[in-house]
């Protein structure tokens, strides 16, 4: 994970010089990329230099569901949770990957490894239910199939 | 490129590029929609790359990756022209086959050739594969010629030719006249007249105005906006162009979800594209119109789909509706008439300008005009986009394009219209579809989503599930939605946990009827849909959960046992190993038994048993 930087965040920024309308959002967004979750000070800089009251961007930064006030594990799993895979049984997945992490979705394991996260839907129902580790897409998933995908990446604890 | 200047200039650049284009030449195309890309079709795109070079037959033939050709059951999917040869399901490992039997001999390979379930004929030719073949594809039908990041492509099949009719012989009131005439309805789910809306916003008195394409489709299980961004962005934007002309707007913003990278990304290429060679900016084809497209991201809330939310997104605020009026054609972004449409309305423009609103008003019913696209999903055979005129009725678009229920089950209820929608039993299947039937059925149109629902789907279940949804997503502006979602939603989750009372039925729906009534948005107004649709339908088996305590569908954790069948096992012990509470106890090669205090139910023994030997009760 990158280490905030002033730099980084005034970059940015200096992106949204001419101040277009509604840039708030869009400013959030790309930090979140960068940094996959909005560290405090850089909420504070963009509520500076935009004019914006932090109370404002920090309501912003809550609403929506793609921002994240706590730092990322190193892996991310999103289970997509949309109604295709839902008939299809992602919940037994879902669950799998809760017992076997003992972590809950929105929350990041002790050792900063994983982040367990579900999504809406990806559109991708012909593969459902799907989960999406690191950008990598496994479809066809089933409870069986998850500690052997944890230890591919990297989960010690998990069977074979 | 060059810009061009004139519709003239256009037409030239479009007769050139005819010229150039010999169909007879071998083309092959692979689908990088999202769904055939997660089964690797990138993978596959660089294999062909690879042996196309390999042979050195770079001259002879075209690789091009296109957009979403909509049978996603059966991606990665190559199809070779001029011959639409149709192989499905391709590996890596096929790619030095393909290349040297079909591009160069010419010969069909026919292992990778697709089957027809129903006769066990193999079929070669994409256009008589039944999931196309019964389709009437008006929009989609680009998605598989073209590279959606060449404008090019767009243009030398007709492309942009609606947005230079509109400009050079047309006048506003004529487009929005021949929109009327089309009767072309909102998209989006709602189905205003589109006609009427921009004559709204045209009229409405204000020196700017904006249009916006609303892309933030949120429904889970549909994806053909995005498919359609994906696969034929320029499409979009000239609707966008043509609805800026008619409105009297000078600037659009396509307000799009962050979770489709690949949609944003072609848009953008899209738009850039036309901004150079002069479709899109001051002066557009000599015309003296001016107009420009923006694209605002999404971040992550279902409620921005409901417009007076999403153009408080745009502005940078939290997505929370207002009361309408004023509508938006009266107030809307920064307080101007702002037309807002869905993306497949927009799409439908320029088809409606090219082919004229006669034409597009005899296909589909008398209410309902053009064709409808339908993300057929769940417990379904031929997962993909369907696209059928309105009218069609559910078997033809389940059973007939969607091949039907997989493993010999029995089709229970199709989820159709998202959480804003409900679900039809078997009884209706033959209903044609349009926007009024589907709300006498207690579904909506919504976005065109539906999800298939077997035997062994718990329609209490689902009905919690969406509950848990709305409940999530409101935004929690006003007190019925927040409060009353939350209030039901702990109702169904007592009840799939066998803990219902008798009055739990009437309970729900007084507080469905109380959240219909008198919530301030669209979201929390059919909020309560999907669990009145399946009292109507299926009111047995909520009552079997609250008084039998049991779920028949054998979905619920808490109402269902997993038992070892003595008989069939073998004491093989992969249950016991994998169990993840250990409930699972017996020796090697004896009959194992499970600890019912202990068992989560997770069902995960049932589905490691190679020998069925787990029941579910």
């Amino acid at each position: 994970m990158a280490d905030f930087s002033v730099k980084v965040v005034d970059d940015i920024l200096n992106g949204y010089r001419d101040g277009a309308e509604g840039s708030l959002i869009p400013v959030l967004g790309e930090i979140q990329d960068r940094y996959h979750y909005l560290p405090r000070d850089a909420l504070i800089l963009v509520s500076e230099w935009l004019g914006v009251p932090l109370s404002q961007v920090y309501s912003i930064a809550t609403f929506y569901n793609a921002f994240s006030l706590k730092p990322q594990g190193r892996h991310l799993i999103h289970v997509c949770t949309g109604t295709a895979c839902h008939v299809r049984g992602a919940a037994q997945v879902l669950d799998r990957l809760q017992r076997r992490l003992e972590i809950r979705p929105g929350e990041t394991t002790p050792d900063g490894e994983f982040t367990l996260e579900t999504v809406n839907c990806l559109g991708a129902c012909a593969l459902g239910p799907i989960t999406v580790i690191d950008g990598e897409y496994f479809g066809q998933m089933a409870a069986s199939r998850v500690d052997k995908l944890l230890k591919e990446f990297g989960m010690e604890r998990a069977k074979a | 490129m060059e810009k061009m200047r004139t519709p003239a200039e256009l037409e030239e650049l479009r007769r050139l590029l005819s010229k150039e284009q010999d169909a007879s030449q071998l083309c092959v195309t692979l689908c990088g929609g999202t769904g055939c890309r997660a089964y690797g079709s990138e993978g596959v795109l660089e294999a062909l790359q690879g042996e196309i070079k390999a042979q050195a037959i770079e001259n002879r033939v075209n690789l091009r990756m296109t957009g979403c050709h909509g049978f996603c059951e059966r991606g990665p999917l190559v199809v070779i022209q001029p011959k639409e040869i149709f192989y499905h399901g391709v590996k890596v490992e096929d790619v030095p086959q393909i290349i040297s039997e079909t591009v160069v001999k010419g010969e069909i390979i026919d292992s990778l050739l697709y089957v027809d379930p129903s006769t066990g004929q193999k079929i070669a030719c994409e256009s008589e594969v039944p999931f196309y073949k019964k389709q009437r594809r008006l929009l989609l039908d680009m998605n598989g010629q073209i590279d959606p990041t060449s404008v090019t492509d767009y243009i030398t099949l007709g492309g942009y030719g609606s947005l230079s009719k509109v400009l050079s012989q047309m006048t506003p009131e004529k487009v929005i006249a021949e929109v009327t005439r089309a009767k072309l309805r909102g998209r989006g789910g709602a189905g205003f007249p589109a006609g009427l809306k921009w004559r709204f916003t045209r009229e409405a008195s204000g020196d700017t105005k904006y249009v916006v394409c609303n892309a933030d489709e949120g429904d889970p299980g549909a994806y053909m906006d995005r498919s359609i961004m994906e696969g034929n962005p320029h499409r979009v934007v000239e609707g966008m162009i043509i609805g800026g002309y008619a409105i009297g707007a000078h600037r659009g913003f396509v307000y799009i979800r962050n979770e489709y990278p690949l949609a944003v990304k072609h848009l953008g290429t899209a738009i850039a594209q036309a901004r150079e060679c002069g479709l899109l900016g001051k002066d557009i084809l000599g015309s003296g119109f001016d107009f420009d497209v923006e694209i605002r991201l999404g971040a992550g809330a279902f409620v921005c789909g409901e417009e007076t939310a999403l153009m408080a997104s745009i502005e940078g605020r939290t997505g929370e509706p207002r009361p309408r009026p004023p509508y938006p054609a009266q107030e809307g972004l920064w307080s101007q008439p702002t037309n807002i449409n869905n993306v497949k309305s927009w799409a439908n423009v320029p088809l409606i300008i090219e082919k004229g609103a006669d034409w597009y008003a005899q296909i589909g019913t008398e209410g309902s005009k053009g064709t409808k696209i339908f993300s057929v999903v769940g417990k379904i055979n031929n997962t993909g986009l369907v696209e059928v005129p309105m009218g069609a009725t559910l078997r033809h678009i389940i059973f007939d394009i969607g091949g039907g229920i997989p493993n010999g089950k029995e089709f229970k209820a199709v989820q159709i219209g998202g959480p804003s929608g409900g679900c039809i039993p078997k009884e209706h299947l033959d209903t044609p579809i349009d926007y009024e039937s589907l709300t006498e059925l207690g579904a909506m149109m919504g976005s065109g989503g539906m999800v298939i629902c077997d035997e062994d789907t718990c329609m209490v279940d689902l009905a919690r599930y969406f509950m848990t949804f709305v409940q999530e997503e409101s935004c929690g502006k006003c007190v019925p939605c927040r409060v009353g979602t939350k209030a039901m939603l702990e109702t169904l989750a007592r009840i799939t946990k066998g803990e219902g009372r008798e009055t739990d039925i009437d309970y729900l729906l007084e507080l469905a009827e109380a959240i219909k009534g008198s919530s301030l948005c669209g979201l929390g107004q059919t909020a309560p849909n999907p669990v009145l649709s399946t009292l109507r339908y299926f009111r047995d088996e909520y009552e079997t959960h609250i008084y039998e305590k049991r779920c028949p569908a054998k979905v619920c954790p808490d109402l269902i046992t997993y038992e070892v069948i003595a008989d069939l096992c073998t004491g093989c012990m992969v249950c016991a190993r994998n169990c993840p509470t250990e409930a699972i106890s017996g020796e090697k090669g004896t009959v194992h038994t499970i600890d019912q205090d202990l068992c989560v139910r997770c069902g995960l023994c049932k589905e490691l048993c190679k020998f069925d030997a787990i029941s579910v009760r």
